[in-house]
């Protein structure tokens, strides 16, 4: 029961945090129609900042503040320089382009921070064990992404649905000529959009690199199965990309955490423990097959495209 | 319009003049190393062109080529493993394997298209990695040694650098033959046919998915040919060949020699592995100048290489 619970706050903390990822690819693909491989090199530069900035700041908080600041004026410059001259062109010269930039920061930050992997300590507020039911604790730093994350969410949600910025950015995702026309100015609105998807990969780059190392190509895995829940969810949608990236973050943490043992059962021990990592990867793979095989633009398409 | 033609078969023609004499240039000079990273080369090249045959001609942008070098290498190294040495068997095997997996996975994928259909090809190409990751008895994530390269009875020996460099190189030869009597048959023009506009097509009365399967199991195969000459060339197989960076590398080298002619992918597959390995020679940080120079060929170089050429003796 114990563990049961626990993993599924796992599961949801997980997905929780692939859903700040994915929404930033989402937003800049529905809205720009731009695929952004470099997404996981914002995630691992919002990682790096936090763990120097933490560590310089002597202040955990303070710390992730200026490296959310500094993420979001990464992605601002990054737009600004060279990805605003491949809106419009073929979706192959974005995954070239930005193939480009994961090789560049990738080494960028090798030159910058060394091979070895930084890590981030957390202040002793964040290392308690919370009661979460009678005699079920839950780690206070798990409990505070899945809070932080959840309150993005209904951030971005307000912000999406409920204001004038929100109106523009979906206006220019069904038809951006039209909003040009009206007088809106579609250049900054994409750079705040894109600044806006820097930000929220940042964040959850510095929120996973307390759990894990912070290293050289962390982001690239999760860059992929980031792309799994956008297209699962429907390329564009926040709705799809929000459940989704749940769906995914359970089936990948539950399945880790028990499929060894189901496994134990069939087949001998040795060759589950060796088959049940790699079955689990593969699992979210399986399903995004299926969703689009069954519904081949997503599960929540948005609108026409 | 000849021009352009002329200096493209120009650079075509010294590329293949290059390749060939490269022994020679090894035997002359003592240079090793050449044979070997230009064995690697031809290899990758064939490996591109085969993408390109569905990337360039057909407009299929598969994010998960690299998954039939990893299938093709694991044929040749479980055979390998399990004592069949032979590559009468092994190769067949590899191709077979290759065609296969491209069956299906083309099948399923072909139901999508743009953006998705790059996503669904990496995911299935991450599922080949992820499967290749558990094989504990051939591996798992350390890999695979090949201790003994496939055995052609005597008919050629792959040991010896210069005839292995020889057999990769006819494979390449063969395989841009094999693609340009693809592009210019019926078969190849009803292909190109639908990238251009498939209602058309359709309207007209062809099937399209059957002729895109038909395209994407040739290049699978073809591709699993390079893995199995791979596989070889290292003696060793392991996961990280189907990594999707690698499937972004092949990307990559098509796009840089020019999508859609036939000798842009093994321009592309020159230069990107060239410009990497004489780039590391500067400096450790290679990808640092190799990253930003990528982003300049998209921003500025449209058509890649051979496009490149096409315009500069147009004026």
């Amino acid at each position: 029961m114990l563990l049961i619970v626990e993993q599924f706050l796992n599961g949801l903390q997980f997905g929780l945090l692939l859903f700040l990822l994915a929404a930033g690819l989402t937003l800049v693909f529905g809205i720009m129609d731009f695929v952004n491989l470099a997404h996981g090199s914002l995630y691992m530069m919002g990682a790096y900042f936090a763990a120097t900035f933490v560590a310089s700041t002597g202040s955990f908080l303070l710390g992730t503040l200026l490296a959310l600041a500094a993420t979001l004026l990464l992605g601002i410059v990054l737009e600004f320089v060279a990805l605003r001259h491949l809106y419009g062109r073929d979706h192959l010269d974005h995954v070239l382009a930005t193939f480009g930039l994961i090789l560049f920061f990738n080494d960028a930050v090798r030159l910058i921070w060394g091979p070895a992997g930084l890590a981030l300590p957390l202040p002793a507020w964040l290392t308690v064990p919370v009661p979460i039911l009678p005699g079920i604790h839950y780690p206070a730093y798990r409990l505070a992404i899945i809070l932080v994350a959840l309150a993005v969410a209904a951030l971005l949600y307000v912000v999406v649905m409920r204001t004038r910025l929100g109106m523009l950015i979906r206006a220019g995702a069904s038809n951006r000529e039209m909003i040009g026309a009206l007088g809106i100015n579609i250049k900054l609105l994409y750079t705040l959009v894109f600044g806006l998807g820097a930000a929220l990969a940042g964040l959850a780059g510095m929120m996973q690199a307390p759990i894990l190392t912070v290293q050289i190509g962390m982001g690239e895995n999760i860059l992929i199965l980031a792309f799994v829940i956008i297209v699962i969810g429907g390329i564009g949608s926040i709705r799809g990309a929000f459940l989704a990236a749940i769906f995914v973050g359970m089936i990948d943490t539950l399945g880790r955490a028990f499929l060894p043992d189901l496994l134990r059962k069939i087949l001998s021990s040795a060759a589950a423990s060796t088959a049940a990592p790699a079955l689990s990867s593969m699992l979210i793979y399986l399903l995004m097959a299926m969703v689009l095989v069954v519904r081949p633009e997503g599960l929540f398409p948005a609108g026409r495209r | 319009m000849t021009a352009a033609i002329n200096a493209r078969n120009a650079v075509a023609a010294l590329v293949v003049a290059g390749l060939l004499l490269l022994p020679l240039y090894t035997s002359i000079t003592g240079n090793i190393f050449a044979l070997t990273l230009f064995t690697r080369i031809v290899i990758f090249a064939l490996a591109a062109v085969s993408l390109n045959l569905i990337m360039g001609y057909g407009g299929m942008m598969s994010f998960g080529h690299a998954a039939y070098l990893g299938i093709g290498g694991y044929a040749v190294g479980m055979l390998a493993a399990e004592g069949i040495g032979s590559g009468f068997v092994q190769w067949p095997v590899a191709l077979a394997a290759s065609a296969l997996f491209a069956l299906v996975i083309g099948a399923l994928s072909l139901r999508t298209r743009g953006v998705y259909f790059i996503m669904i090809t990496l995911a299935f190409a991450q599922m080949a990695y992820y499967i290749a990751s558990g094989l504990a008895r051939y591996g798992g994530d350390d890999g695979l040694t090949i201790y003994d390269r496939s055995d052609f009875s005597g008919l050629i020996n792959l040991s010896n650098k210069v005839q292995f460099y020889y057999l990769c190189l006819a494979c390449l030869f063969g395989g841009i033959y094999l693609v340009s009597r693809i592009v210019n048959s019926r078969f190849g023009m009803v292909v190109q046919g639908l990238r251009s506009n498939e209602q058309r097509m359709q309207a007209i009365g062809f099937p399209a998915t059957r002729y895109r399967l038909v395209c994407f199991v040739i290049a699978g195969t073809i591709c699993g040919l390079a893995g199995a000459l791979l596989a070889n060339n290292t003696d060793f197989v392991s996961p990280a060949v189907m990594y999707w960076t690698r499937s972004g590398d092949l990307m990559v080298m098509v796009i840089l020699g020019g999508m859609g002619s036939l000798f842009g992918p093994v321009i592309g597959a020159i230069v990107y592995l060239v410009l990497e390995e004489f780039l590391s020679q500067f400096t450790e940080y290679w990808a640092l100048i190799l990253g930003p120079l990528l982003l300049l060929v998209v921003l500025f170089g449209r058509g890649g290489i051979m496009g490149l050429l096409g315009r500069l003796s147009r004026g």
